[in-house]
């Protein structure tokens, strides 16, 4: 032992250090032993680390805002979806505002127009077609579309086809508006209860955030400059800047037009505060009387283009023409340099140069779209009712809506506690119980608990009786345990 | 006489605390303040010329976009846009989209205009269109109906996945399969369906780094990039130069000299991105190389993305390897590698929009087909190409007389600039010819290159990209796609450029 001790010392400080190229003379040192293993076990854990491949926060980050009970009951549907004859105890689907009831007559304009889907004849345009991908979109489409919005406001607005961006659906739109108009950090105020997918949509790429504008069933829901005044307040308070404010006319989940005193409050308190007005129109041809349904479009026109600078229109095909496969949306905006470059942008987000071409000629048919927007409004005001009416007899209250693919209904009563958590609790026995797969409030960030929405869009009528009768039946056996 | 005199203390060395060390500190960061939002926007080593750059829009973007965090909050007007929208709503000088543009409004047609502007500066493919017209005239009912025969909309119209549908997923598998020679199958459901190959790199950026990050880029490179990567996502873009001298091809040791001194400069190398048939240039990466690169890659605990959209554009005597294949026989990590893919070069449909990431890693796979909502490829274009697609006479069919005629036309290009005395990078993929018009210029510096840019779009009406908005270091190279012409128009496009270098 002293020998070694002798020969350890004889090395250089340096040479002590690398005892391993000594020999075997030396030998490791029970100290060295446990060393070692530290050493070998540090270098696994940094090589395990190392080879799972780092990706961006956003990969990784939970902001895709998909957690939500919104989506989670469409993961229920999906694994179990209801089928008259091959699975009638599935999940009916009333969580999708999906519009159903009027494709008869789309594909009836399509069985006799085969030129707006082939190329039989006028080969020359095929050519031109498929080459074509430049983002200010097919001038004969921007055309129809204007046409088309023109013609669901009653002509009471004119829209400028050079106006007019196109994206991949209004999903693109709004989110091409975010990165525009706001940076990573500032904030837009969104009136609530509000469309589930604006937490996605507005704040997952953009780095922006949102700030409800809290609104109450006292006056319907409606939007007041107070509720708005409150938010602003809020969000500064906060430390963010505000850089717009979205509003949905007429609104997802209420199914409810916004009456034309407060689109000229909302738009009078966004120049107030300098900041921008985006109006998602998306619903704007599903209202069921057409004359209940005021575009910020017009009300802008009225003021005679005042403030015009910071108004932003947002359309889709998506809802009204229940084309949603086919991902046609559009950004119309009042503000030359949000046009320009909302369409350098568009270019993450080009509509299809086949699908302009076939729905150019499809909206420019006057005959057609005056019958279809007719007819659809029809149906869809029927479906509502109906299901008002077959939710009265289940003794459920629902909002008084005048538009949209769903209704807005409390079931307040029938929860245990007026809370965020009994409204969850509720949600889920309908989901696992009822099979109806419904949207919570809270998830469209609704101050108070107990309201849902429902989707009666998407499904035949026979399918709807179905979902009434789970829900009555559901109903009495809830008012029965809590009578007892 | 109060400034100078603490400066007087500082500059003596004594100062004390405040003047001696706070001072000196606060300069220091100012000056470093100042250096960063001034720095130039190339890489390792200088451009071998001073030049006023005509660039100066681009790098003004990238800096304001990487900064955006710190550029001025306060508004100068009523409602002011973005920094991010701010950047792209000034006018765009880079001669690549005003070229562009210029050939836009003014194109030529051999018959009804034939002073027009000749577009060679878009990698577009027009020499077999008539093949997919053709089969669209026989095909394109059975494509919409359904099996019973009837046009079904409720198929199309509803809802789809947002990545795109299964079925397309395994005709664009099968295709890609079929590009790649057969030598490997890809999987369909590694595959995300998005609109256009544009989107598909921007999703995959945002996947893989965060603002403020960096790409590591052989340039030259494809212009749009600068846009595709850098925009939205505040990731740099930092080019690696590849020499002439080399035939352009990548140096691993050029990527690792890069890697270092971003290291230095403080910022995170997330991926190297490479396409491959290369843009501009045309050539292939060979195996050795793909090996080096995926050497490099694992080393340094990064990504690879290999942008193969030319795949099926390849003609020549060398054959293609996808960096697939490499994964396949050796033994690399797989989940650093993707490929981004679309139908806009080989099948000539830009217009239709189909891009494809394809990857091995799931989480990648499960962010991207999340991100894909924002660029969903529209429901009836899908189902058409499930048709033409699945279509495997056609398609071979027409991948065997693409290639031929590409191989025709590029062969008649280069030897009309021969005759002009203009070499091109050997090439063997791609719709365009990468062209030494280094002795054509005024001055050897991006200056001259871009004085002949303008004479070329101005006077001879042709419009070519110059190696500067491609970010090659040397002047003087040219990328001209030969794809948009007719056989005839070749002669025509010669005799005006002769006039321009002539009148030089």
């Amino acid at each position: 032992m002293l020998e070694t001790k002798q020969a350890v010392k004889d090395v250089s400080r340096r040479g002590q250090r690398y005892w391993w190229l000594r020999g075997e003379e030396e030998g490791p040192r029970p100290f060295h032993f446990s060393f070692t293993w530290f050493v070998a076990c540090f270098l696994k854990l940094t090589t395990m680390a190392k080879s799972c491949m780092p990706l961006s926060e956003l990969a990784t980050s939970n902001t895709h805002g998909e957690d939500s009970p919104y989506f989670a009951g469409w993961k229920a549907y999906d694994e179990e979806p209801y089928d008259a004859a091959e699975n009638p105890s599935g999940v009916i689907q009333m969580g999708l505002a999906e519009n159903q009831v009027s494709f008869d007559l789309l594909e009836e304009y399509l069985e006799q127009h085969p030129e707006a889907t082939g190329w039989g004849c006028g080969i020359s345009g095929f050519r031109e077609n498929a080459l074509f991908q430049d983002y200010h979109g097919l001038r004969a489409f921007r055309q129809a579309m204007a046409t088309f919005m023109e013609k669901i406001r009653g002509e009471r607005a004119k829209f400028d086809p050079e106006r007019i961006v196109l994206t991949a659906g209004a999903t693109a739109a709004n989110e091409l508006l975010t990165f525009i108009l706001a940076d990573p950090g500032d904030c837009v105020l969104i009136p609530a209860p509000y469309y589930p997918g604006f937490d996605r949509d507005l704040r997952w790429r953009t780095g922006a955030n949102i700030i409800p504008v809290h609104c109450n069933s006292s006056n319907g829901f409606q939007i007041t400059t107070q509720n708005l005044e409150a938010a602003f307040a809020e969000a500064v308070a906060m430390g963010f800047r505000v850089r717009g404010v979205l509003i949905t006319n007429p609104s997802n989940p209420l199914g409810t037009t916004i009456s034309r005193p407060v689109l000229e409050e909302i738009l009078v308190f966004a120049a107030r505060n300098d900041i921008h007005l985006i109006s998602d129109e998306i619903y704007s041809g599903s209202v069921f009387s057409p004359d209940e349904f005021v575009s910020m479009a017009e009300i802008v026109e009225e003021r005679g283009y005042k403030d015009c600078e910071r108004v932003h229109v947002v359309y889709s095909l998506s809802k009204d023409l229940g084309l949603p496969g086919f991902r046609v949306g559009a950004i119309y905006s009042y503000n030359d340099r949000v046009v320009t470059t909302a369409r350098k942008m568009s270019s993450f987000t080009l509509v299809s140069s086949q699908t302009q071409k076939m729905l150019a000629s499809m909206l420019s048919d006057r005959v057609f779209v005056e019958n279809y927007l007719e007819t659809n409004r029809k149906r869809l005001k029927e479906r509502h009712d109906y299901i008002v009416e077959g939710l009265k007899d289940a003794g459920i209250e629902c909002l008084r809506g005048n538009a949209g693919l769903f209704c807005w209904m409390n079931l307040a009563p029938l929860l245990k506690e007026t809370t965020r958590e009994g409204e969850l609790e509720l949600w889920k026995l309908i989901l696992q119980e009822v099979k109806l797969n419904i949207t919570p409030g809270s998830s469209c960030h609704c101050s108070e608990a107990g309201w849902f929405r429902v989707c009666f869009a998407n499904m035949s009528q026979r399918t709807l009786e179905v979902a009434l009768r789970r829900m009555r039946n559901f109903t009495e056996k809830m008012m029965m345990i809590k009578e007892n | 006489m109060r400034l100078i005199v603490p400066l007087q203390a500082v500059a003596q060395g004594r100062g004390g605390l405040v003047l001696g060390s706070l001072i000196p500190c606060a300069l220091f960061y100012f000056l470093q303040f100042y250096l960063r939002r001034h720095r130039p926007s190339s890489s390792s080593s200088p451009p071998p010329s001073s030049s006023d750059s005509n660039l100066s829009e681009l790098t003004s973007m990238h800096r304001s976009f990487s900064r955006n965090l710190l550029s001025t909050r306060g508004s100068a007007g009523p409602s002011c846009i973005s920094s991010r929208g701010a950047a792209l709503a000034r006018g765009d000088d880079n001669p690549y989209y005003v070229g562009l543009k210029r050939c836009a409004e003014d194109p030529y047609d051999a018959s009804s205009n034939p002073d027009g502007f000749v577009q060679l500066g878009l990698a577009e493919n027009r020499l077999s269109l008539d093949l997919i017209r053709d089969w669209l005239v026989s095909n394109w009912k059975d494509s919409l109906l359904s099996e019973e025969q009837e046009l079904s909309v409720r198929g199309l119209a509803t809802y789809q996945p947002h990545d795109g549908l299964m079925e397309l997923k395994m005709a664009v598998s099968e295709f890609m399969g079929h590009i790649m020679q057969g030598s490997i199958s890809f999987n369909p459901s590694q595959l995300v369906l998005t609109a256009g190959a544009t989107p598909a790199v921007e999703i995959l950026s945002f996947c893989l780094a965060d603002a403020g990050n960096a790409f590591l880029v052989p340039s030259p490179y494809y212009p749009g990039w600068d846009r595709d990567i850098k925009w939205r996502t505040g990731i740099e873009l930092i080019p690696v130069p590849c020499r002439s001298t080399n035939n352009f091809n990548i140096s691993i040791p050029a990527l690792e000299r890069a890697f270092n001194q971003s290291k230095k400069r403080g910022v995170k190398v997330r991926a190297v991105i490479v396409s491959n048939p290369n843009n501009p240039v045309g050539n292939l990466i060979d195996q050795e190389t793909l090996i080096g690169l995926l050497d490099f890659v694992t080393e340094k605990n990064i990504h690879l993305i290999s942008d193969e959209i030319f795949a099926g554009s390849t003609y020549g005597n060398d054959q293609f390897v996808s960096v697939a294949e490499i994964l396949d026989v050796e033994n690399f990590d797989k989940s650093r590698v993707h490929i981004i893919y679309g139908l806009s070069k080989d099948l000539s449909i830009p217009g239709f929009r189909i891009g494809v990431i394809y990857s091995h890693n799931e989480n990648v796979l499960a962010a991207s087909s999340k991100l894909a909502r924002f660029s969903s490829i529209s429901a009836p274009t899908q189902r058409l190409l499930v048709s033409m697609l699945s279509d495997a006479r056609f398609i071979s069919e027409y991948l065997a007389i693409n290639r031929e005629r590409l191989q025709n036309m590029q062969a008649l290009f280069v030897d009309g600039l021969k005759e002009l005395g203009i070499k091109c990078a050997s090439s063997s993929g791609g719709l365009y010819c990468w062209a030494d018009m280094s002795k054509l210029i005024g001055s050897y510096s991006e200056k001259g290159e871009l004085q002949l840019w303008d004479r070329l779009l101005n006077v001879a009406k042709v419009n070519a990209t110059p190696g500067s908005t491609c970010h090659c270091i040397e002047p003087g190279w040219f990328r001209c796609c030969f794809s948009t012409l007719e056989k005839s128009d070749i002669p025509l496009v010669m005799e005006r450029i002769r006039t321009v270098i002539q009148s030089n």
